[in-house]
């Protein structure tokens, strides 16, 4: 588990919109779902994606209903609505500028500085 | 359940659900991450247990998602409010001009329509009031009718539950020692019946206590009456009071509620019109041709005004096909009881109007005012928009913070102004405007008043708080951040330019408004009345209210001149039966003809003139001026041909010129020929505001009546002669009940409406000045504070404080006066309409015209002084440190 990387601030939302994004997803399908496209590689309590989800419903990101799952239990469903989708697509090219900004600044040679 | 505990219980519900659902939820998940772990191989409650403890914090995280879902609502409101009140409190000066602005809009609103609730929306104070109707008689809307057509009416129609007639009149009450002079209404036997009241004590009488004239001689007393002459004594049921010195019994006391049929008049008790002969002076009750009662009908349910209107003209054809000589051409039409008929509706309702209208407009320029506050406010906000917005702040929760500070300012000026409002209501409830008539106006606030307040704080908040959304839009924080404020455009007319010009409009008008008011007063109060008031007393009685009657009250008028011309200083005493002016038993016109004219028709008439019966020394007394001919003597008595004095009017309409009229003849409806002895100036008759009319005096010897005006006209002191005339009176006779006054003092009640009209007017001309000084002044300080380093700059470069002053205030001055302009044009179109509720007033006067301006500019320099002061003391320095 060591190494396994702390979340930012703030881009738990974008995981879940992005887990969200393949289709409708109960709570902990998503979070199943993120470990899975993340490789594994983050660190996330349970319970933490549930004020997230809640979050993005208020902001009419998302929307629910309830349903039956694969275990055939009751559980509450999300998709994405447009203004998501819409949402989805920003934070993900204001991410790859930072990150691209950041690791270029990172990687600059000595000399370069 | 009541409606609200039924609320309550369904946000509980609604609550409960909610959280009900979210732990459902939370316990779905745990389910499905224990199915997971179930699978890998442990037992279903190891599972469990592993699953809630991987959850993390179950408890912390229920409550931040219930948070993030709904949680935040109210706590974010009040995080709103609080922030709103410190950062208005950090401004005083804006919250300050912008909390007066709207007080004064919603001062004058309240007060206004408390009026218009009062006067206008506000229907009797008797059960199903809706249902009620006055009858008014043909074209001219004459609500007095004559008893015997009251009767047929009454009997005739179907339409109606019944039909109350009544009329107000004055008596002579004595209960124990004490003559006093008291108001009532002479009314049906079917009166309370008709209108539904219950007596508060005692019984009422009905129409089955009525068995012909002087049948009924009972009294009911209004509730306030009976507190203050009775002091709330049960036992007065069954008393014997003298009323004009007939016997009269209490029958009860009306329930406090209970006025009468008219609004503005509250009278001491009630009497049937039967025996109202014996109460209030001489009635025939059979004559088709005296009209004196007034008629309010209830309409059966289900029963239209127009089908009533319908039912009573058929009897009107009756009684026209009956009665041709008094009833020719008769018709009858309904309208809204309460106004004497709806003889007061009319200018009621356009004083009301312009009232409210002119309220709208002070409403209508403290909105204005407050926009362009709000918009230099949010100019100067910018930066910390801009610098709100890239702290990431949502746009929507910026704007709805400019909206609770707008809301706040509305309802803190609404309520300051409803205040204000509320005291100026009170004094105006308890006012006494006729100093010899118990007049009420009913204005005191209601439901309807605060709901009306409110509401207009409230739209006017919502109005001038959207003013700065759409900067807040388009604000674009990095463009902010980097230049340091928004730039200013200063050139083309911008939004908050127009405002201020509107602004500057209206309250021009207003200005104009209040100017014209006050210059119909000064007139009205100037104007030619055909007598002179001044060193005069007026004593008042009836004579009827001791008993006197015929010649008797002849004989005792002649007492009473003599009396009181023996006073020392006295220079002349006259009598007449009808006072001009007086509001309340106004002079009466009747139809004069031709000396040749045979048809003695209302079409055939040469003049309807004001008569008055009058003594030997009436015109001396009253300082009428005799133009030509000669006034009475003792010998134009009732053995002598009858004759008569003209005002001009009358001589010029009828013989052509004053001199020609000395020695003609005319004829009256009766058909007696008259010879006029004399001309007299013209005068004011009936009313204050009247065109010049014609008016005829008779002799009192001729014509004896009951009803008494004596003018006193002396060289001494009002005060002092005043004690000696009264002591003189009450010698003659301790029964008869009379007043003295001064005849300023009564002609205050003739001048009551224009007076209220002016003042009213004026009052709201004040407003508007107050509101065009705080906009000039919010507007001329902030063109300043912005220009600020602009400013010090010029003055470190050495320019003179001319130029300093032109470059900070030149703008506000164009704009000062492009409104002014705009507003005198708007004013002097506009108080045409005025011209006819303010007596004489227009605004093509030239000295309004100048009144305005000189006004205007003076309000513009005054409200400009500060900021000018303030541009031209900057200082270079002090002002580059700061920034």
């Amino acid at each position: 588990m060591d190494d396994q990387a702390q979340l930012l601030p703030g881009t738990l939302d974008l995981l879940i919109l992005r887990a969200v994004s393949l289709g409708p997803r109960h709570g902990y399908d998503i979070l199943l779902r993120i470990s899975q496209i993340s490789g594994n590689s983050l660190l996330i309590e349970q319970g933490a994606l549930y004020p997230g989800l809640f979050r993005l419903v208020s902001q009419g990101l998302l929307k629910s209903s309830w349903g039956t799952s694969e275990n055939n239990r009751r559980a509450k469903f999300y998709t994405l609505t447009a203004g998501g989708r819409r949402r989805l697509q920003e934070e993900t090219d204001n991410w790859n500028r930072l990150v691209t900004a950041i690791a270029a600044a990172l990687s600059a040679q000595p000399e370069e500085v | 359940m009541t409606l609200l505990s039924s609320l309550r219980l369904a946000a509980l519900f609604r609550r409960l659900d909610r959280n009900a659902e979210l732990e459902e939820e939370l316990g779905s998940h745990i389910q499905h991450r224990a199915d997971d772990l179930e699978r890998s191989g442990l037992g279903r409650a190891e599972a469990e247990r592993r699953a809630r403890i991987e959850f993390g914090g179950y408890e912390h995280y229920r409550q931040e998602a219930h948070e993030a879902a709904f949680g935040r609502i109210t706590e974010s409101l009040a995080q709103d409010l609080r922030f709103a009140v410190r950062v208005l409190r950090k401004s005083p000066g804006f919250t300050s001009v912008a909390v007066l602005t709207l007080a004064l809009g919603i001062g004058a609103n309240s007060v206004a329509f408390s009026l218009m609730n009062a006067l206008v929306l506000r229907p009797l104070d008797v059960p199903h009031a809706q249902a009620l109707y006055s009858i008014e008689r043909g074209k001219q809307n004459e609500p007095a009718q004559s008893y015997p057509d009251y009767r047929d009416l009454r009997d005739r129609t179907r339409s109606f539950e019944g039909i109350v007639a009544y009329s107000i009149t004055r008596a002579g009450l004595s209960s124990n020692r004490d003559a006093t002079t008291a108001w009532l209404y002479q009314v049906s036997g079917n009166y309370f019946d008709v209108l539904d009241i219950r007596p508060y004590l005692g019984r009422f009488f009905h129409a089955s206590d009525e068995h012909g004239e002087n049948s009924a001689n009972y009294l009911v007393l209004s509730y306030p009456y009976w507190q203050s002459h009775f002091q709330g004594d049960r036992s007065v049921v069954g008393r014997i009071v003298l009323l004009n010195k007939h016997p009269f019994t209490i029958l009860g006391v009306a329930p406090p509620t209970f006025h009468g049929t008219e609004m503005y008049f509250t009278p001491n008790f009630w009497v049937p019109l039967v025996s109202g002969g014996q109460a209030g002076g001489w009635r025939d009750l059979n004559l088709r041709a005296s009209r004196d009662v007034w008629l309010v009908g209830r309409l059966k349910p289900g029963v239209t005004a127009a089908q009533a209107t319908t039912d009573l003209n058929a009897v009107g054809e009756y009684l026209a096909a009956t009665y041709p000589a008094q009833d020719q051409h008769i018709s009858f039409s309904l309208t809204r009881p309460g106004l004497m008929g709806d003889t007061l509706g009319r200018p009621v309702h356009a004083f009301v109007g312009g009232i409210m209208s002119l309220a709208l407009l002070i409403l209508l320029a403290a909105c204005a005012n407050l926009g362009s506050l709000f918009a230099a406010r949010a100019a100067d906000r910018s930066r910390e928009v801009a610098l709100r917005l890239s702290l990431g702040s949502s746009r929507r929760r910026i704007l709805r913070q400019l909206m609770t500070e707008a809301m706040l300012i509305s309802l803190t000026g609404g309520s300051l102004g409803l205040l204000g409002g509320l005291l100026a209501l009170r004094s105006l409830d308890t006012w006494q405007p006729v100093p010899s008539f118990p007049v009420h106006l009913p204005v005191s606030p209601d439901a309807r008043t605060y709901a009306a307040a409110l509401v207009l704080a409230l739209a006017s908040g919502l109005l001038f708080g959207l003013v700065p959304v759409r900067q807040v839009l388009r604000t674009n924080p990095w463009q902010v951040v980097k230049s340091g404020s928004l730039t200013a455009r200063d050139h083309g007319l911008g939004f908050r330019d127009v405002l201020l010009v509107i602004q500057v409009a209206v309250c021009a008008v207003l200005i104009t408004t209040c100017l014209v008011a006050v210059r119909g007063l000064q007139q009205s109060l100037r104007c030619n009345y055909g007598f002179s008031p001044d060193h005069t007393l007026l004593v008042q009685t009836d004579l009827s209210m001791a008993g006197y009657d015929g010649g008797r009250a002849t004989a005792m008028q002649r007492r009473i001149l003599d009396t009181l011309e023996s006073l020392s200083g006295i220079s002349a005493v006259g009598l007449t039966d009808r006072m001009p002016l007086d509001g309340e038993n106004m002079v009466n016109n009747h139809l004069i003809f031709r000396e040749t004219t045979a048809e003695l028709t209302a079409a055939n008439a040469a003049a309807n003139a004001a008569v008055q019966n009058v003594s030997t020394n009436y015109f001396q007394a009253a300082g009428t001026a005799l133009l030509t001919g000669r006034v009475f003597s003792r010998q134009d008595d009732t053995s002598a041909p009858r004759v008569a004095i003209v005002n001009r009017t009358f001589a010029i309409k009828l013989f052509g010129s004053v001199e020609n009229a000395t020695g003609g003849y005319f004829k009256t409806a009766d058909g007696s020929r008259v010879l006029v002895v004399g001309v007299v100036e013209d005068g004011k008759y009936r009313t204050i505001s009247e065109q010049a009319q014609s008016a005829i005096f008779e002799p009192l010897l001729q014509n004896p009546t009951n009803a008494t005006w004596v003018i006193v006209r002396s060289i001494r002191e009002p005060q002092e002669l005043a004690a000696a005339v009264d002591q003189q009176m009450r010698r003659l006779d301790t029964a008869l009940p009379f007043t003295v006054r001064t005849w300023q003092k009564e002609l205050d009640g003739a001048l009551f409406a224009s007076r209220v009209v002016s003042v009213s007017l004026a009052m709201l001309g004040t407003f508007g000045a107050m509101l065009a000084f705080t906009g000039i002044f919010g507007m001329a300080s902030y063109a300043v504070s912005r220009r600020l380093k602009e400013l010090g700059i010029r003055i470190a470069l050495g320019a003179q404080r001319r130029n300093v002053l032109q470059a900070a205030l030149g703008r506000a001055f164009r704009l000062l006066a492009l409104g002014s302009v705009v507003g005198l044009v708007l004013g002097a179109v506009g108080s045409n309409l005025l011209a006819f509720i303010a007596y004489q007033g227009t605004a093509r006067d030239p000295l309004v015209l100048c009144g305005a301006v000189a006004a205007m500019m003076f309000l513009g320099l005054l409200a400009t002084w500060i900021p000018a002061l303030r541009a031209v003391s900057v200082h270079p320095v002090t002002l580059l440190r700061e920034e």
